[in-house]
């Protein structure tokens, strides 16, 4: 065994993580127990704003929204990245060229991502005519509509990530020993054969990563939301974080918005703990064992 | 240039997606400001210098400067003007005002954003100067002065134009209906439906903001019930939202979307990216309800529309049996200078209010960016500049006006505003009907 590397190593991140994470979830924790508009001086509530948690007729429906949202996110990033991260690891200038275009989203900023969707998803103007049918929506009706507007939200949210996660698998999938492949192809295995039982396994943990960040991301998640419905129409795409920041940066209530974050932050925490629990991630035991 | 200070006032109305970030923005900015507030330069009338603080809009602030540098000359002296943000303006001055460095002359909408001030008493009660020289009060359309009087008294001076809301029509898709602009409720009932069968959308509305829809609560209201309807909804009169008055202009406003007066896809038609207007000015809807401003975005948007005089522009309908004076208006009334009450020069800032803002100069250069002041007899004036066939047209509906309502969301508290316009679009949807919106918007503190 090898000794472990002080403490000392660890310093720069504790630093970083206290004055970052942890010093603001402290004083959002306070404010979940004072009233404050955003200026002056927080007057102490006591409990007043957690009980208000009972009464808010949004909380539910956000709730389920960020549930939705975050199972469709995981549902339809995970495929699409995994297939074009593997296929992007392949050598050629072809796939050079393509992946490069394919990672576009990822250098543009939310806004103009928000910005873009909302004008090409304007029912008159935009490519609503293209687009609306596929959603059963031949007036493109699209943002306007509450379970299309969510669609929508999804699929724009998830083309913004896709090439991240894609990224991810692409530089994962360099890294499988080329011997391995040699093996599969002597002993007779096709290239789906090979995907399944070599490039998937030595994926594993690359599958956890991503699901976690995609899992714990899509549930904290809304600034494009934000840009491109508003939470609308109503409160269809009204998601937890969107409703904790418009509590916050439209009503002034901080102390409110100081509640829903702490949920955030707990619901946030339990699931990345549960995934790398369940997944086995934690033991990090190594997927070439052996070789 | 006209268009540019209109638009930049168009973002002062509540546009929730973008002034959300801005807010975040000057949060961030205002909680280090208030942090090294004791610290910070001790400002205010230092040297005799006034500090006046406005919004930034290319057209209008070079008018503004003028009549500064203008003003200075004069009376020797020193008013110094500082421009800002459209967005960040409101929680910038809500931080300055408790700190030692508030400006001497600040920009505001007058009332419920002015009153919070004046609960604080940070603003000079303008009263006695007004009483001392009636003439300067009665230089002023008072129905929008209004809207600086809180407790009976005064504390703002008109500095920008006004802005109703109008109902704006397109004159070929009438023409080609043979249609006439709609003076009653019934009138504009059997417009939908003759527009309905020729395929056209009656009324175009950018009903993914709240917002536009609000304007036809707004002028229902008044019409069915007059101004204190709303007066008691801002007072937060205990039961204000369940008044039979709301519900009924709720109903109305149901039947319109049932009737498919706004088509099926206006929840996403969007104001800012150009939607509506668009829609409007290539005839696909025959009316659109907006701001004043809507002229100068079509202006920018679709020039063509305005220059062959193709938009045409009435008042709302009167409705029949309500109480409300048909001439009534809602919108927003104008744009206010206050002097605060920590200013140190307090007579020379009453006296830059008082020969600056009703100046010739002054108020020619407002009228020939496309603004229009709120100011007595300028009728002569207005004909003389651009566009004078619409901004006398403007400048007559609110001259006429006994009440001039301003717009619900400026009028209250941010966290009602955010409920009520989330409520609205559900209504819209007909997710809700009227009794649980006024049952949902009576549980909002």
């Amino acid at each position: 065994m090898t000794e472990r590397p002080g403490a000392l190593w660890a310093a720069p991140a504790i630093v970083y993580f206290a004055a970052f994470a942890v010093a603001p979830m402290v004083l959002v924790g306070y404010l979940s127990f004072t009233t404050w508009n955003g200026l002056g001086t927080p007057q102490w509530a006591g409990t007043a704003n957690w009980a208000r948690l009972a009464d808010d007729a949004t909380l539910p429906g956000s709730l389920r929204l960020s549930l939705i949202l975050t199972v469709a996110a995981w549902c339809v990033q995970t495929p699409i990245s995994l297939l074009l991260g593997v296929w992007a690891a392949g050598r050629g200038r072809g796939r050079a060229a393509l992946s490069a275009v394919f990672f576009v989203p990822l250098l543009l900023s939310n806004a103009a991502v928000a910005l873009l969707w909302q004008a090409l998803l304007d029912p008159n103007f935009g490519l609503a005519d293209l687009v609306g049918p596929l959603l059963a929506a031949r007036d493109g009706n699209i943002l306007g509509e509450p379970s299309r507007a969510l669609a929508a939200v999804v699929l724009v949210v998830s083309w913004q990530f896709v090439p991240y996660h894609a990224l991810l698998y692409q530089a994962a999938t360099r890294q499988i020993p080329a011997a391995l492949y040699d093996a599969a192809a002597i002993d007779g295995a096709g290239r789906v054969r090979q995907f399944l039982s070599i490039t998937l396994p030595q994926l594993r943990h690359t599958v956890v990563s991503s699901t976690v960040m995609i899992l714990v991301g899509s549930f904290t998640y809304f600034e494009t939301i934000l840009l491109m419905t508003g939470g609308g129409p109503g409160t269809s795409t009204r998601v937890l974080p969107l409703h904790m920041y418009l509590t916050g940066f439209s009503g002034f209530e901080m102390g409110y918005a100081g509640v829903l974050a702490v949920l955030l932050v707990a619901v946030g925490t339990t699931l990345s703990v549960v995934i790398v629990r369940a997944t086995g991630y934690s033991r990090m035991r190594s997927t070439r064992e052996g070789l | 240039m006209f268009n540019v200070s209109f638009r930049a006032r168009r973002g002062a109305r509540s546009r929730p997606r973008f002034t959300a970030l801005a807010a975040a923005a000057a949060l961030a900015v205002s909680a280090g400001a208030a942090a090294c507030g004791t610290s910070g330069p001790a400002g205010g009338g230092a040297g005799g210098e006034i500090r006046a603080w406005t919004l930034q809009g290319d057209a209008v602030n070079k008018v503004e400067r003028d009549g500064v540098t203008a003003f200075n000359k004069a009376a020797g002296a020193k008013v110094r003007l500082e421009t800002f943000l459209n967005d960040p303006y409101k929680q910038k001055l809500q931080v300055a005002m408790g700190a030692p460095n508030a400006p001497d002359v600040f920009f505001n909408w007058g009332g419920g954003h002015l009153k919070q001030y004046v609960d604080a008493r940070q603003v000079t009660d303008l009263t006695p100067e007004f009483t001392k020289d009636p003439a300067w009060l009665g230089s002023f359309l008072p129905v929008v002065m209004k809207t600086a009087q809180l407790g009976g008294r005064y504390y703002g001076v008109p500095e920008r134009g006004m802005q109703p809301i109008v109902l704006f029509y397109n004159k070929d898709v009438f023409a080609a209906a043979g249609a006439r602009p709609p003076k009653t409720w019934e009138e504009l009932l059997r417009l939908v439906d003759t527009f309905k069968a020729r395929k056209t959308t009656p009324f175009a509305l950018a009903g993914s903001q709240g917002w536009t829809e609000l304007m036809w609560l707004e002028y229902l209201l008044d019409r069915l019930g007059g101004p204190a309807r709303f007066k008691a909804i801002a007072d937060g009169t205990p039961g204000a939202w369940r008044d039979p008055a709301v519900v009924r202009a709720l109903t109305m406003i149901r039947q319109l979307v049932d009737r498919g007066a706004f088509g099926t896809n206006f929840a996403s038609v969007d104001y800012d990216v150009g939607g509506a207007s668009t829609l409007f000015a290539q005839g696909k809807a025959a009316m659109h309800l907006m701001g004043s401003w809507e002229y100068a975005t079509q202006l920018g948007q679709n020039p063509d529309f305005i220059k062959k005089k193709r938009m045409g522009w009435t008042a709302f309908p009167s409705v029949p049996g309500g109480t409300g004076d048909p001439r009534n208006i809602v919108g927003n009334p104008t744009n206010f200078y206050s002097v605060s009450a920590a200013s140190k020069n307090k007579e020379t800032a009453i006296r830059f209010l008082k020969e600056a803002m009703t100046s010739d100069a002054y108020l020619q250069g407002l009228i020939s960016v496309g603004e229009v002041p709120a100011v007595k007899g300028l009728e002569p004036k207005l004909r003389g500049g651009p566009d004078a066939d619409y901004t006398t047209f403007v400048y007559s509906m609110v001259g006429s006006a006994p009440e001039f309502t301003q717009s619900w969301d400026q009028a209250l508290t941010p966290s009602v505003s955010q409920a009520l316009l989330t409520n609205l679009q559900k209504f819209f949807l007909r997710q809700i009907g009227p009794e649980e919106f006024t049952a949902a918007m009576d549980k909002v503190k």
